[in-house]
């Protein structure tokens, strides 16, 4: 099967700086993979280069069958990044949000109802604005908004931070969801118990490269 | 595209409704401007009427400097430059809504500008089609260089200082055709006005040309 993301020996840069340093690592589809790693080990570069964001100068990096070394916007519209930041507009309200990045993903702005409502959005939060949130909550409106979009690669950075217990428990069963049908999921998270029990397999990122994630054919 | 850029222009025209920052902050200053102006030149009301033009059209400039920052400093909070980024809008698109969200802002701004020097100037507004057409070109003109220079920017720590100086000169052109175009209508001789138009919509063009095939790169890079 041909793998979902495939990286051999990919370098990628911050600046000047390598933040991967040749790394190998080969996921098939369907998969939940954990990324662990102290902070600054390349996880969050790992899961931006993943997503299109950062350019690989050299080795290989397929993702999605689009090779980010010759154009990594492609990839964009089918992977669904949940990051540190929201990716929100503080003046809209969480309902304005979600439509908004709904429809700009070309996605079926019904999605979006529907993952306000899977998220818990849909009461009295639905048309307030972002800005007035809680942390948890406008973490579970980006959420929202990486349902709706319905990506083929979910890339999770630290999914869990700011949650309850029972939004945590939420995002365990999204990412489920999502795995079950079909999607594959990148997780990078400190919350070691929690998102082992849901990957298949976990790698570890360490300086810039992944110890443990090629899969010799 | 066109699809993209009505999102893009429906947002940040919510985006203003929701927070107006155009109507709080630069339609006063925009009339303060007009304001000092008046101030300034008021013990000789000859130079003020023949300056008008002129004083309209570097305050509708003032005044667009900080609409652009605006359009520019929202996307720059939170990731949302990223999550423009991984949208999968067309960057051109993205281009054509901003700039089309800020012109509709100017032209609201150009309005009220025009109400505030006839009453404060006490200028009598003649030559009215040629007073719309230089607005509409120079407004597209504006907007279309201001969204390019604005994401130009927007990525630069710099950005609240760069823009003024990037911009301004880029815009001279437009500051002189229209202020030009403006005193034609004002003093009647409307006919001396239209070679002004057809250069600032030369200008627009190549503005937005410039922003269409430039603003992808720009927003990836900065």
């Amino acid at each position: 099967m041909e793998p979902v993301v495939h990286l051999r020996a990919a370098v990628s840069l911050l600046g000047r700086f390598p933040a991967l340093a040749g790394v190998d690592l080969d996921v098939t589809a369907g998969e939940i993979v954990l990324l662990q790693g102290p902070n600054g080990a390349g996880k969050t570069t790992l899961l931006r280069t993943c997503a299109g964001l950062l350019p690989v100068v050299s080795g290989e990096a397929v993702v999605l069958g689009h090779d980010l070394t010759r154009d990594r916007r492609a990839v964009r519209a089918e992977v669904g990044l949940l990051a540190h930041a929201t990716g929100l507009y503080d003046e809209l309200t969480v309902h304005d949000n979600v439509t908004f990045w709904t429809r700009a993903a070309k996605a079926d702005p019904a999605d979006a109802d529907a993952a306000m409502a899977r998220l818990g959005l849909d009461g009295r939060l639905r048309d307030v604005a972002v800005g007035r949130l809680s942390a948890g909550q406008r973490r579970r409106t980006s959420l929202a908004v990486l349902v709706a979009r319905r990506p083929r690669l979910w890339l999770l950075d630290e999914p869990h931070a700011g949650l309850d217990h029972d939004a945590r428990d939420l995002v365990d069963g999204l990412i489920r969801d999502a795995a079950g049908s079909g999607a594959t999921v990148l997780v990078a998270s400190h919350e070691l118990d929690r998102a082992a029990a849901l990957a298949g397999r976990s790698v570890s990122v360490v300086g810039g490269t992944v110890q443990g994630g090629a899969r010799v054919p | 595209m066109f699809r993209d850029a009505a999102l893009i222009a429906g947002k940040d025209l919510r985006l203003e409704a929701r927070s107006r920052v155009a109507l709080n902050q630069v339609v006063p200053f925009a009339l303060l401007v007009l304001v000092l102006f008046a101030f300034a030149l008021d013990p000789d009301r000859g130079i003020l009427s023949r300056a008008t033009p002129g004083l309209y059209w570097i305050a509708v400039l003032f005044s667009a400097l900080l609409a652009i920052q605006r359009a520019f400093t929202i996307e720059s909070a939170d990731g949302n430059r990223d999550a423009l980024r991984l949208s999968g809008l067309d960057p051109a698109g993205i281009y054509l809504g901003k700039a089309a969200a800020i012109a509709v802002q100017l032209a609201v701004l150009e309005v009220l500008l025009g109400i505030g020097v006839a009453v404060l100037y006490s200028t009598h507004l003649a030559g009215w089609g040629l007073l719309v057409v230089t607005c509409v070109g120079a407004t597209a003109a504006i907007a279309a260089a201001g969204t390019l220079y604005g994401v130009l920017a927007a990525g630069l720590r710099v950005r609240e200082t760069l823009l003024p100086l990037l911009l301004l000169p880029v815009l001279a052109p437009v500051l002189i055709a229209s202020t030009r175009a403006f005193e034609a209508a004002l003093s009647g001789a409307t006919a001396d006005g239209w070679p002004w138009v057809g250069l600032l919509a030369v200008f627009a063009l190549v503005y937005i040309v410039a922003g269409v095939v430039g603003f992808g790169p720009l927003l990836e890079e900065t």
